[in-house]
């Protein structure tokens, strides 16, 4: 049988194209996707099945699912500040319980993008965003700005299928109708297919940012010989095509989240945008990674108000990114549990951190062995959503679809087991109250 | 199910004509019924003021403008912070309060009806998923066509039934209610960061105007026998002078017959249309000419978008004009174009009474209400969070009701409003009886709800009831508003669907609300037409496939879906 119409749930691209055929319960074809949403949908090792150890160094014994989800919900009931960590690599319906559970034991909920578009969330609530979907840039865009990202590794259907290459009703000649600007600190294989590559010293995105802003708004005697390594000229050709375009698209990754100046260097970035708006039509957009981790942070707003970060230990959410952030709560070793699911903090997080959660108890909730596996003294395997279970994701562009089942399996969903592990804390602490 | 009698109640029911009758309310399986029997529960209203549960025929409440005004704004969501319950989840925000205060702040004014202003059909799942969740209330909500490719390719070559075609394929796509036209080919103009600039200034690209936009979706909506007229965002809002487009709108509906008991067209926030003048000096109120015109014409109705004083989250399908009001006023400034449909534009703002500007918009909106005769014309909304927060209503009630209460207003705002408003020599005060009609009767009638039990008290009817502590026959409305106003913040009791859901302003149940949609068969080769254009419009320029973008019934939950037919 072949499904078509299939949603990839690997990255941000969300592709919704895809055509995988199924012979007998197994996935036997991916067709149109990339290489690395292939892969995931091919599938690979999965725990078999949920595990418990109490010495983090020492084996794991298979458990059953009951005994480790009530295992989970003890130690989620009895303790004073869990952090509840990941929500990315699953579908909303999962993250909505999430919230929940996280009220329910009073516990602060953290979403990856803690480590990665954190600070685009700062840059948002300084400046706003001024976006749209990615079908509009398709159409539209005559000026492609790659900022910090590097899409023919991290995204790679996201030229072909949304920026660079794909026709649109204006940009009717693809390729051709546009101009495609990268601002990277390395020339890197995007930059490699651009018609401008300005290469920014690192950590120096702010001040070219600011140069860039400087001479859009004509005030370029003000701007030095170069900045940030780049030389004025260049920085004037760049200005003069942005402030040109019809409609300009900027695209902007790690490189500009992560670096020296991390949400400052949004808000400028966002400031370029609004104010080259009084020329053309522009638009910014961040390229988030994990296919819907842009839904956690829908769900996560329209639940508590706040995008992420969220602290619900005073019974009503409270959010401080700097001290509700997962590496904020660990490094100040706050943390007295913590809860990973659909994420993987084991990987990403600075070794202060990983330190603090190799002395609490540890839940990992994934359908793979991660880094996060190795610090946990549970774990509980799951579906993989979106090939072995339907669900809401969010592109990056905020357009939310449905995941397409493609294979049955024994496997419990994410929302299954936080669904009993709510219903167990709440009978544990309805005991204790 | 069980059974409730409601005695004693001073009851207003302008869909039943019934204006202050003390009488008994019997309700049966979240009906309401002809008599009870002994086992009903009896609350006893000792005479109090009894509604049907307030109806909000256009606030927005969901979907992702919504979302990101609170992503925008965490300032917003620490305000009016309350901790979960057992029974409640937390409370978050003022002018973009999460999901859950959403419904319950409904629910404690005595609401239990209201409808997203603005759907675009390639977000609706967002906006149903936000729908979803928003406790107590029932809802629905209007779907944007106003920008949309589809159906100006249609106008422009003149195939009305393929028209017809798309809208019903576009309600049912999002699970909408209603046609609602947001500054007509102002959207896609905005795609290349323009406007059009009247109703005759042709959208760029696509060689139609805002006029043939509006006269089409107009006359194939009624052809459509929709529950709801079109609701129509006029072009040119927030520009001094825009009266004169607001006028020339309504004139394009003027000979269109409407298809059901109820207008034609409606209006939205006139407030934010109903301005004199050529530049922010001289900016003048126009509601005099504005409300002329309602008092000569019965086919139309508006709704007020009054101005509140303090924070407010602008947000609208009209792009265009939240980037000037964002550039003019320095604010923060959000986008969400969305591709082949439409945009929009969320800004943060605080309005004030010193500014003169701000307090010709606060009298515009009262002006509206207080000018036009006829109470059914003109819904009570603020335009929910454009004008203010909905939580407000109970003040813009108390304002309509009393002289000395906008008078008590009046002393805070800029002296030089008066110069060019109406409003300080106004004397009108409307009675229980107007406001019953203002807040939840003619917004039930203009959407076409009542049908489906809503807005009314009649046999038949959804038991939707809020009782006000407040007994009518002892109360001066025009001298006790601060009284009238605690009253209608928070309800004795709000009954919904036969449940007491809220008592003294706390949530006691929390049921989830239905939603209304409806679909509309198209029997004709405009619907092969229609298909064979679309198919093309997703092959080529939309960035998801056809197969995956219309709302899944796993999002609407709890439909109420009303058939219709084109003829
Ligand atoms: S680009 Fe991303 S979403 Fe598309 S197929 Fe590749 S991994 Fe999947
Ligand atoms: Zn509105």
């Amino acid at each position: 049988m072949i499904i078509k119409d299939v949603l990839c749930p690997f990255c941000g691209c969300l592709c919704d194209d895809l055509a995988v055929e199924v012979v007998d319960n197994k996935v036997v074809d991916v067709k149109h996707a990339c290489k690395i949403g292939a892969s995931k949908i091919r599938g690979h090792d999965r725990i078999k099945a949920p595990m418990m150890r109490d010495d983090k160094k020492g084996e794991f014994r298979e458990v059953s699912y009951d005994e480790a989800i009530n295992e989970s919900a003890k130690i989620l009931a009895n303790s004073k500040r869990p952090l509840l960590y990941g929500w990315a690599s699953g579908v909303c319906e999962m993250m909505k319980k999430g919230v929940l559970l996280t009220e329910e034991v009073g516990g602060i909920i953290d979403n990856t993008a803690s480590v990665c578009h954190g600070p685009s969330a700062l840059g948002v609530h300084e400046k706003g965003l001024p976006t749209g979907t990615l079908g509009q840039f398709a159409n539209r865009a005559d000026v492609v700005v790659f900022w910090g990202c590097n899409p023919v590794q991290a995204h790679p259907r996201h030229m072909g299928r949304y920026s660079v290459f794909t026709k649109g009703f204006f940009a009717n000649k693809g390729r051709r109708s546009r101009k495609v600007v990268v601002f990277d600190v390395r020339k890197t294989d995007t930059a490699n297919l651009a018609d401008e590559y300005v290469q920014v010293n690192p950590g120096e995105d702010y001040m070219v940012l600011s140069a860039l802003r400087a001479i859009v708004a004509e005030k370029g005697d003000v701007v030095p010989e170069t900045v940030g390594g780049v030389p004025k000229e260049k920085l004037v050709e760049v200005a003069e095509t942005m402030k040109g375009a019809q409609f300009g698209i900027v695209y902007f990754g790690m490189g500009l989240t992560q670096s020296r100046g991390k949400y400052k260097n949004i808000d400028n970035a966002v400031s370029l945008v609004t104010e080259l708006n009084a020329h053309g039509k522009h638009s910014i957009i961040p390229m988030r990674g994990h296919y819907n981790v842009t839904g956690f942070g829908q769900v996560c707003a329209w639940e508590t108000g706040f995008v992420n970060a969220v602290d619900m230990s005073r019974g009503y959410p409270y959010y401080n990114p700097g001290e509700t952030c997962s590496n904020d709560l660990l490094m100040r070793e706050e943390i007295d549990a913590a809860f990973i699911i659909a994420g993987d903090a084991g990987a990403h997080f600075p070794a202060q951190s990983i330190a603090r959660m190799g002395k609490v108890p540890v839940i990992n909730i994934d359908p793979f062995h991660s880094a996060s596996t190795e610090m946990a003294n549970i774990v509980i395997p799951t579906k993989v959503s979106g090939v072995e279970l339907e669900g809401t994701a969010y592109r990056m562009d905020g357009v939310s679809l449905r995941m397409r089942k493609l294979v049955d399996v024994d496997f419990p969903s994410d929302e299954e087991v936080l669904d009993k592990i709510i219903a167990k804390v709440q009978e544990i602490k309805g005991a204790s109250s | 199910m069980s059974e409730m009698l409601i005695k004693n109640a001073t009851v207003y029911d302008p869909i039943n004509g019934v204006n202050g009758d003390l009488m008994d309310i019997a309700v049966k399986d979240g009906k309401i019924v002809d008599s009870a029997s002994g086992s009903a529960q009896v609350i006893d209203a000792g005479g109090r003021l009894v509604y049907p549960g307030g109806v909000d025929a256009h606030s927005h409440i969901a979907g992702s403008k919504v979302n990101i005004g609170r992503i925008m704004r965490p300032e917003d969501s620490r305000l009016g912070l309350k901790a979960r319950t057992k029974l409640t989840r937390a409370y978050t925000g003022y002018t973009v309060p999460n999901v859950y205060a959403m419904g319950y702040r409904y629910a404690e004014m005595g609401y239990t009806t209201a409808f997203e202003a603005a759907i675009p059909i390639l977000k609706a799942r967002h906006t149903h998923e936000e729908l979803e969740e928003i406790p107590i209330i029932d809802k629905g909500g209007l779907t944007l066509f106003g920008s949309n490719w589809m159906v100006m390719d249609a106008i422009r070559e003149n195939d009305q039934d393929r028209l017809a075609a798309y809208v019903a394929w576009g309600l049912l796509a999002s699970r909408g209610w209603g046609v609602k036209i947001v500054n007509p080919g102002g959207g896609e103009a905005w795609g290349f960061g323009k406007n059009v600039s009247g109703l005759d200034d042709p959208v760029p690209n696509f060689e139609v105007t805002p006029r043939q936009i509006i006269r089409n979706l107009a006359e194939v909506n009624e052809k459509m026998n929709l529950p709801h007229s079109i609701h129509l965002h006029c072009n040119n809002l927030g520009k001094p002078g825009n009266y004169e487009t607001t006028l020339a709108s309504f004139d394009i509906c003027k000979d269109i017959k409407a298809s059901r008991d109820r207008q034609s067209l409606h209006v939205t926030h006139v407030q934010f249309n109903s301005w004199g003048g050529n530049h922010w000096g001289d900016m003048e109120s126009k509601s005099d000419a504005i409300a002329d015109y309602l008092n000569k014409n019965d086919f139309l109705t508006i709704d007020m978008g009054q101005l509140v004083f303090g924070s407010a989250t602008t947000m609208t399908a009209d792009g265009p004009v939240q980037y000037a009001n964002a550039r003019l006023l320095k604010a923060r400034w959000s986008n969400g174009d969305v591709e082949l449909e439409d945009t929009s534009g969320v800004t943060p703002l605080e309005y004030h009474p010193q500014s003169y500007i701000h307090g010709i918009m606060w009298a515009i909106g009262l002006e509206l209400a207080l000018l036009t005769k006829d109470p059914w014309q003109v819904l009570m909304t603020t335009d929910h969070p454009n004008g203010g927060p909905y939580v407000n209503y109970p003040m813009v009630m108390t304002m309509l009701m009393s002289k000395k209460r906008r008078e008590k207003e009046m002393a805070k705002i800029a002296e030089k409003t008066f110069e060019r408003t109406s409003i300080a020599g106004i004397d009108r005060e409307l009675d229980w009886y107007d406001i019953a009609i203002k807040t939840r009767a003619a917004h039930a009638k203009v959407l076409g709800i009542i049908e489906q039990g809503k807005g009314h008290l009649g046999v038949g009817a959804d038991a939707d009831i809020a009782i006000y502590d407040i007994k009518p026959d002892e109360t001066d409305a025009t001298v006790e508003f601060d009284k009238v106003e605690a009253a209608f913040r928070r309800s004795a009791y709000t009954i919904k669907g036969g449940e007491v859901v809220a008592r003294d302003g706390e949530i006691t149940a929390t049921p989830m609300g239905r939603t209304f949609w409806v679909r509309t068969k198209v029997d004709n080769d405009g619907y092969g037409r229609m298909m064979d254009d679309l198919k093309l419009k997703f092959k080529n320029y939309y960035s998801v496939n056809m197969a995956n973008y219309m709302v899944q019934d796993e999002y609407v939950e709890r439909p109420v879906v009303v058939d219709t037919e084109y003829k």
